[in-house]
């Protein structure tokens, strides 16, 4: 099968079983998402396809071969990944690449004016990001210096 | 995981072979097959079919495709606009991620998350008919007041699908049989001595759009769910609802749905009944929601939603009565 990774193609020969987060720490050793809970739950593996951001431990590599893949590899030095260097947005790193994937997908969504369950008038409150990143699970805590890290790099 | 083959599917009435199942998000499937509680011998992909539009309905409704993201329905400005409860609860399911897989079809088609139908180690009467159900006495906490049976007390875990019972949807399905169409309220079976069945549809039938026709009341609905934590949590209990309020105060429309008590999205006509032409007011609410429960079986730890519904239905109406800013 065919999978677009960072902008390369690669060809892989895979058990239909295989996952999107095993395809690529497995096989194409990129080890930036993590395996968190591997059921959806923690947002740990959490990449972007065709731009926008995915649990990638819930999608099947085989039904993906027409997609764009972007990991925490191929973001190259994006403001939300300085965003968590200045505001020291982590502790452990563990669910870091899949907080900071999400972040950059969800900040195309408030640029396209998806709204939140939240309905602030300001999609950037710090109640608005808290909702929008709730799919992402941080068991150090790091929440309050990520919330400014997001913010920031919205401007950027 | 059992192993399995892929292919993806040619046309919407193309069918299933024996054991097979369509693959969509995947967002629970996947989940489901790694748990070993979905077990298919293939998968038919059909999220390259032509399903991924939402179009205009003559006077004012709209069809969704049945491959519309939920993320896409929920941002998309005519539902927004038309059907606010629909979004709404869009935005109370799941999380951002999910959102952006997961599909019109394949929420309506997502399985309970009952812990012992999460777990294929375990008695569960829908993972394995006959085996039992250890809900009763067990972990129920989340589990249905109303339309369960012996066998199952499984509830219906959908947000979207709350908002499309209020709405009166239409469910278009297609498969080696041909086209029909299903209300969208009689789409999910109540379990009976069949608890493994979830819906009406047949082995190789397939969703293809919902309809949900125009609803002028519809501009002013709220959707509210209440949950354990503050964000990304399953319902433990939520109200869809639409209202409109004549100049002098009476209920004149009124569309009522509840989430998280029922084995499907639990459509509360005998509360609308008793609304209908009464006084918009806390206690006539009240009254309308404790008259759907008449028929409610609480266990032991699921009680709390006997006073939870009805108070979550009383704050909503009153907030939609207030917005028609009599």
């Amino acid at each position: 099968m065919r999978l677009t990774v960072n902008g390369s193609e690669h060809e892989l020969d895979l058990d239909p079983r295989t996952t999107l987060l095993d395809a690529l720490r497995e096989h194409l050793g990129l080890t930036g998402a993590k395996k968190g809970c591997d059921h959806g739950q923690c947002g740990a593996c959490t990449v972007l396809l065709d731009g926008r951001r995915v649990n990638s431990c819930l999608i099947l590599a085989i039904a993906q071969q027409d997609a764009r893949v972007t990991t925490i590899e191929g973001l190259g030095g994006h403001p939300v990944q300085r965003g968590f260097l200045e505001h020291d947005g982590f502790q452990c790193g563990y669910c870091t690449p899949g907080q900071i994937c999400s972040a950059v997908g969800m900040l195309g969504e408030v640029e396209r004016g998806w709204p939140s369950a939240t309905g602030d008038d300001d999609p950037l409150s710090d109640a608005e990001i808290r909702e929008r990143m709730s799919g992402n699970l941080c068991r150090c805590g790091a929440y309050p210096n990520m919330v400014p890290a997001i913010r920031e790099a919205a401007g950027r | 995981m059992k192993t399995f083959s892929y292919r993806t599917a040619t046309g919407p009435a193309d069918g299933l072979e024996p054991g097979a199942v369509f693959l969509a998000g995947g967002t629970n499937l996947v989940d489901l097959m790694k748990l070993g509680v979905a077990t298919p011998d293939a998968l038919v992909d059909v999220t390259r079919l032509p399903l991924g539009e939402i179009t205009d309905l003559p006077g004012g409704g709209l069809r969704i495709g049945a491959a519309v993201r939920n993320s896409d329905l929920a941002a998309d400005p005519r539902a927004r606009q038309a059907f606010p409860l629909l979004s709404q609860a869009l935005l109370a399911g799941a999380s951002g991620q999910l959102r952006n897989m997961a599909t019109t079809g394949g929420n309506l088609l997502q399985r309970t998350r009952c812990r012992y139908f999460m777990d294929a180690t375990k008695p569960c009467n829908k993972h394995t008919p006959g085996s039992g159900c250890p809900a009763r006495d067990g972990d129920h906490r989340n589990l249905a007041i109303l339309g369960g049976s012996e066998a199952c007390i499984a509830t219906h875990p959908s947000d979207m699908a709350v908002a499309l019972a209020a709405l009166d949807a239409i469910v278009h399905v297609d498969g080696p049989a041909g086209p029909r169409t299903i209300p969208v309220t009689g789409l999910h079976r109540l379990p009976g001595d069949r608890p493994d069945r979830d819906t009406v549809l047949e082995h190789g039938e397939l969703i293809t759009a919902v309809d949900v026709p125009a609803l002028p009341s519809a501009t002013r609905s709220a959707y509210r769910k209440a949950r354990d934590r503050a964000s990304y949590a399953f319902a433990v209990g939520s109200v869809a609802a639409a209202l409109a309020v004549t100049d002098d105060g009476l209920v004149s429309e009124v569309r009522l749905a509840w989430g998280a008590v029922a084995p499907r999205p639990w459509r509360a006509w005998r509360a609308e009944e008793r609304l209908r032409g009464r006084p918009a007011t806390a206690a006539e609410f009240r009254a309308a929601a404790d008259a759907e429960l008449a028929a409610a079986e609480p266990g032991r730890d699921n009680a709390y939603k006997m006073e939870l519904l009805p108070r979550m239905t009383t704050a909503l109406l009153e907030r939609l009565a207030d917005r028609e800013g009599r």
